[in-house]
């Protein structure tokens, strides 16, 4: 029996992830000695000095990086190379405009999360939870642990990391989704969900691990690659373990057929930790993609095409065509996430150094108005009035026809809502464009023309949806589009339980928000929440990025170029 | 590409594209004009509001600084030899993916200076003079934001280093000069006017993109070193398309025939929009792009003789119509297009005409902005008339302006001294010189250059004799308000009398520091060439045909009494008077086939489009309906659809192996 040998550990590149990491437990340690009061004080204060940190450790490691390709920690099971540090960055910062979301509060101190995420819903617990005013602040934490996990996955060049950094990130973001303080049972349910097929996929995943290992003998990325160059008689393992691998990554980005998740859990979970999810779990879960597919598969481009290419065409096409027909935001801004997971998958395919560029590139670009247009779908709240007769803040208007005339009523906030979307259409000076364009032309220099042409097409076609809510929010009076709108949740909405399909009118109403017939409002008119301003901090950094990326994306395209290699 | 050299005039040597010389890190200064203006027209427009009380002068500030940047530009650009004048500045890469690089930079040379100079200091004055003109406006602020965009816009089109930013540049002067000829929309006829500008420019701007279409698969590049560098390669034919749709291009922002008809529906606008537009922006645009574009209409003679054609049937046109207005502004803009035409006319000569244009072109900006802003001075004090007919006698009223016009018109009358006369005058000695040793070129376009000195003397003497001389025809009221000329303010006046000495004396400065010497970095060496007649005898010609002019509006206007009423007039007058029926003829030619296509075309959109169209939506939404009906919400059918997924890449993957 071969002895343990310690492995060389450089403790300077892991510093980005151990920042996280590490405030992410004293955040647990801060939950139980801290007192209530200042938690949350306390607990913001860490996680945004984590995140800045490490984006400050990201950059101290960069020009080293640059000029020596970057370094194997951990004996391989963790690289630092351009692309990770890129990815890392990216991570880190959407999170930190994230975590400025999650912690805004509207009037009267309220947050997106239950104050009693365990209570049943509806029941005295809760209501008691909630009447003394009882704020979950382990968020926080949550939110560090699952951004340690996406920092630590697209940086792993061993399976079994690989596998344990999907679970580090995952297993938050279940938690994270069923604590929605509003519309509880569908947070539950998405949640639940979530879990569930993440479960399932992790599953087929750990399999396809063990498929690669009986046929390669190693769990490095390196050493499966060079035994695909090998035949040894043996490739239906790898070719079923390969797929099978790659069904856990695509579950991750949300691409077609593993996808159904997204729209029931993005649609469930609190809109802040939408927000987050969708960006950064995609950027992450791109990133080992890339890995994967450049690093370890390279030798069975020929066999595993077919699968990108298919997965790529059903992805566009199907994200797009089903966000044409929804009627609810986070569910129409969820299939817009899937298609875009397919624009960045023609990307992918292309296999060259300009390929690897535009996807670091368009994931950025794609995070940053996903963010902000999370960001601001968490502010454009219903409104009713209270038992007094004063005018009382509900819960988010998510419902499209509620959005109509907001450019009117709310014009800031209906043009920069029109940021996001003309950068998630890829209209020329915002840098959803450059971003589309780069992974286009890297796709056709990769040979993937029809590819492109299919991208170009659904972008086409998604603009359509896109432009519909700026028609709706600029041109349309909410009084034309006055429908039989459902009564507003209460907060303490009893539910009957159920699946959320996407109905015709895809509210939750429909499904599991009937309330409790209160003095619930005839009525509810939407307006724009205010919140502390935390909120429109993330969203104007969001909108500055996608104008800057847009207007003037060589300085940003230059620095990815500069690093975009991949160690093996 | 010296070979061109006997595709023109053998003697002439073509604007050589010469070496961009390197170290001059002061020309970086550069970036400061263009960024001035648009920045306090950013400021102006963003802060709205609350910035009505100093906007005004922020706008001047901007504008001032732009020209002392110019200044300082300068001053480093004469120390330098000659042979290094020409920099182009890189701003940055905007897009760079494969063989599309799309890169900013300015260029800055003697031509971008000049310009620069002149758009900077006439806008200047403009911008001061606005100030008192606008200030009774509400909308002030915005006026001057948008005054500060117009020179923002031409500034970056006189310094763009390629064709896109020109055309960049190109846009925004469009836009600019949209938004001041429809400032006062309230008024339908001028938003019609505004949106009639916007329209024509349209038509020349698809000349534009056309010609960047055809430089960018000829050449593909659209940066003027690397077009110009490589015109030998291109063919004579393609040379001529590009040459043509430059011109259309021209045509559009110049005002030249056939797409004049904007410029006298243009005076929509408040006074100091027309002296800017006339004098120092958009207009000249058209004669710098030709200009700019020497080299490739060096290789394209064909295109060349277009161009001068052109000219030489604006120049007259203008000046017929001119004689016919009685709208003292849309007497001055069909002067302003007969004078463009003289340029547009030089520019077609070739390299021996480039320097003259850009020098008329110079004088000119001086010279008729001074007399737009006289007769926004008069319209001052006039109450807002504009119908020279109930003028008359005015000069005693208001001796300032009548003197600061005087000199205006003077020089574009081209009396000696004055402005005028040295560069209309070398414009007409060049016409006179044979090109490929073709005299009869010679004999047609002097002859027309001649004639339209004269008919010009004419016009421009009516104007200032029906305005200034003669008998009082107003009345002490006019609907009711009581109509008293007088003095314009200071802020007014001085604008206009430096303008005056301009008039003046810039011809004969200009001279006299070799201007024509300092422009050839920029448009090329020509060697002199005789004309077909000798230099006095061109001179003394021109004088004569001058003079002539002057004498008949002398007679007609300023000695025997004229007539309120506007009389029937001569044929030739009464069509004059429609602009010689320019509107009719497009109505015919254009707009009436144009909106019986539109008719059929909306039908055949209907009828097929519209039906495809529908079609693949409800296609697409029934796809849709298709998939939303798979997302049924129950978890169980997610993990089945994974499985089912798996299961099928799996059997692809091994049957495409197998």
């Amino acid at each position: 029996m071969s002895g343990f040998t310690v492995p060389e550990i450089a403790w300077g590149p892991m510093v980005p992830v151990m920042v996280v990491l590490l405030t992410a437990v004293v955040g647990v340690l801060v939950e139980a000695f801290v007192p209530a009061a200042h938690r949350r004080t306390v607990q913001l204060t860490l996680t945004l000095a984590a995140l800045a940190g490490s984006l400050v450790a990201v950059a101290a490691l960069w020009s080293d990086t640059e000029r020596t390709g970057g370094t194997d920690v951990l004996g391989g099971s963790l690289v630092v190379d351009g692309p990770t540090l890129v990815l890392q960055a990216t991570i880190a910062l959407l999170a930190l405009l994230s975590t400025l979301v999650v912690a805004d509060r509207v009037t009267g101190g309220e947050d997106a999360f239950a104050p009693a995420a365990a209570a049943v819903p509806g029941s005295d617990y809760e209501e008691l939870a909630r009447s003394r005013g009882l704020r979950q602040t382990e968020v926080f934490p949550l939110l560090l642990f699952a951004t340690g996990g996406m920092m630590v996955f697209p940086a792993t060049t061993d399976l079994l990391t690989l596998f344990v950094a999907l679970e580090v990130l995952s297993l938050p973001l279940y938690l994270l989704s069923g604590m929605a303080r509003r519309r509880r049972l569908l947070s539950q349910e998405a949640s639940m969900k979530y879990f569930l097929l993440g479960a399932f996929v992790s599953a087929i995943m750990l399999f396809g691990i063990g498929l690669l290992y009986g046929y390669s003998g190693s769990l490095r990325f390196s050493d499966i690659a060079a035994a695909t160059a090998t035949p040894n008689g043996m490739e239906g393992l790898l070719v079923v373990g390969a797929l099978m691998l790659l069904a856990g990554l695509f579950f991750k980005v949300g691409a077609v057929p593993f996808h159904m998740w997204t729209p029931d859990v993005y649609q469930g979970a609190p809109t802040p930790v939408t927000g987050f999810m969708a960006a950064c779990t995609k950027v992450a879960a791109f990133g080992a993609l890339l890995r994967v597919v450049y690093g370890m598969l390279p030798g069975m481009a020929w066999d595993l095409d077919v699968v990108l290419w298919v997965v790529a065409i059903l992805t566009m096409v199907v994200g797009t065509v089903a966000a044409l027909v929804q009627t609810d935001v986070k569910r129409l801004l969820a299939y817009s996430s899937i298609a875009h997971a397919g624009f960045v998958l023609t990307g992918v395919i292309a296999l060259n150094d300009a390929g690897l560029t535009a996807v670091l590139f368009y994931l950025l670009a794609y995070s940053a108005a996903t963010v902000g247009a999370f960001g601001l779908v968490s502010l454009v709240r219903e409104q009713g009035t209270g038992e007094d007769g004063s005018p009382t803040l509900l819960g988010e208007a998510t419902r499209l026809p509620q959005w109509a005339g907001l450019g009117r009523s709310h014009p800031v906030v209906a043009v920069t809502f029109t940021l996001f979307l003309l950068s998630f259409a890829g209209i020329p000076l915002t840098a959803g464009f450059v971003g589309k364009f780069a992974v286009f032309s890297a796709a056709v220099d990769g040979g993937a023309w029809q590819l492109a042409l299919v991208g170009v097409l659904a972008s086409a076609a998604a603009a359509f949806f896109y432009v519909r809510i700026v028609v709706l929010m600029f041109f349309t009076s909410p009084h034309d589009t006055a429908d039989e709108a459902p009564t507003s949740t209460t907060v303490t909405a009893v539910a009957v339980d159920g699946p959320a399909p996407d109905g015709e009118d895809g509210t939750v109403a429909a499904t599991s928000g009937v309330a409790v017939a209160t003095a619930a409002p005839e009525r509810a008119t939407t307006t724009v929440a205010a919140g502390e301003g935390l909120t429109v901090v993330a969203v104007a950094v969001c909108a500055a990025l996608t104008v800057l990326l847009g207007v003037a994306p060589s300085p940003v395209l230059d620095a990815i170029a500069s690093v975009a290699a991949l160690l093996p | 590409m010296h070979t061109l050299i006997s595709l023109t005039a053998p003697a002439v040597v073509p604007a050589v594209e010469p070496v961009v010389a390197a170290d001059w890190p002061g020309a970086d200064a550069a970036v400061l004009l263009v960024a001035l203006p648009l920045l306090s027209a950013a400021v102006l427009l963003l802060l709205g509001r609350r910035s009505d009380r100093w906007g005004h002068w922020l706008g001047v500030l901007a504008s001032a600084g732009s020209f002392v940047v110019g200044v300082v530009l300068l001053l480093g650009m004469l120390g330098l030899p000659a042979e290094q004048r020409v920099h182009d500045v890189h701003l940055g890469t905007w897009l760079d993916a494969g063989a599309l690089s799309i890169d900013a930079g300015l260029r800055v040379d003697p031509l971008s200076l000049t310009f620069v100079l002149l758009v900077t200091f006439v806008g200047t004055l403009i911008h001061v003079y606005s100030v008192a003109y606008m200030e009774h406006d509400a909308a002030r602020r915005r006026f001057f934001a948008y005054l500060n965009l117009f020179v923002a816009a031409m500034l970056l089109l006189v310094l763009a280093d390629s064709y896109v930013l020109l055309f960049v540049g190109w846009e925004g002067v469009g836009l600019a000069s949209y938004l001041l000829i429809g400032f006062w929309n309230h008024h339908t006829p001028y938003a019609v006017a505004a949106k009639k500008a916007f329209v024509a420019n349209r038509v020349g701007d698809v000349g534009l993109l056309v010609a960047m279409g055809l430089m960018f698969a000829t050449f593909g590049s659209l940066d003027f070193s690397t077009v110009h560098a490589n015109v030998a390669q291109a063919s004579e034919s393609t040379l001529t398309l590009i040459g043509i749709a430059l011109l259309v291009a021209a045509c559009g922002k110049s005002a030249q025939f056939p797409l004049q008809s904007w410029l006298g529906d243009a005076m929509a606008g408040p006074t100091p929009v027309s002296a800017l537009i006339h004098a120092a922006t958009m207009v000249t645009a058209g004669v710098y792009l030709i200009v700019r574009s020497g080299v490739i209409y060096a290789g394209a003679p064909t295109a060349q003789l277009v161009v001068a054609i052109i000219g030489a049937i604006t120049l007259l046109f203008g000046a017929v119509v001119g004689c016919a207005k009685d709208d003292i502004k849309k007497a001055l803009a069909a002067s302003t297009m007969s004078q463009i035409g003289y340029m547009v006319l030089a520019a077609g000569l070739g390299p021996i005409g480039y320097a003259f244009a850009i020098f008329h072109l110079v004088t000119h900006g001086f010279f008729k902005a001074g007399m737009f802003l006289g007769a926004g001075s008069v319209m001052h004090g006039m109450d807002d008339q504009v119908d020279m007919r109930r003028f008359g006698g005015l000069g005693r009223y208001m001796k300032i302006t009548y003197f600061t016009f005087m000199a205006g018109w003077l020089a574009i009358l081209g009396i000696p001294p004055f402005a005028g006369f040295f560069s209309k005058d070398k414009i007409i000695e060049a016409a006179f010189v044979p090109v490929d040793g073709q005299p009869w070129r010679a004999w047609v376009f002097g002859t027309i250059a001649l004639l339209g000195a004269g008919i010009t003397a004419f016009y421009m003497s009516r104007l200032f004799f029906m305005t200034f001389e003669g008998k009082k025809r107003w009345s002490e009221t006019r609907d009711g308000h009581e109509q008293h000329p007088h003095e314009s303010p200071a802020l007014m006046w001085v604008p206009m009398a430096v303008l005056a000495v301009g008039s003046v004396a810039l011809g004969w400065v200009l001279q006299a520091v070799g201007f024509v010497t300092w422009l050839e970095p920029s448009v090329g060496h020509a060697e002199h060439e005789e004309p077909v007649l000798g230099v006095p005898v061109l001179i003394g010609l021109t004088l004569i045909a001058v003079a002539l002019g002057l004498a008949l509006a002398w007679r007609r206007y300023a000695v025997s009494t004229v007539p309120v009423a506007p009389p029937v007039g001569t044929v030739l007058t009464r069509a004059a008077r429609v602009d010689l029926y320019q509107d009719a003829v497009n109505d015919a030619v254009l707009v009436e086939p144009g909106q019986y296509l539109t008719r059929s075309l909306v039908y055949g959109d209907k009828a097929v489009v519209d039906g495809a169209v529908t079609g693949l939506a409800r296609l697409t939404v029934g796809t849709g309906d298709l998939v939303r009906r798979a997302q049924n919400g129950f978890a169980r059918s997610y993990a089945a659809v994974m499985v089912v997924g798996v299961v099928v890449l799996a059997v692809v993957v091994l049957a495409v192996r197998g």
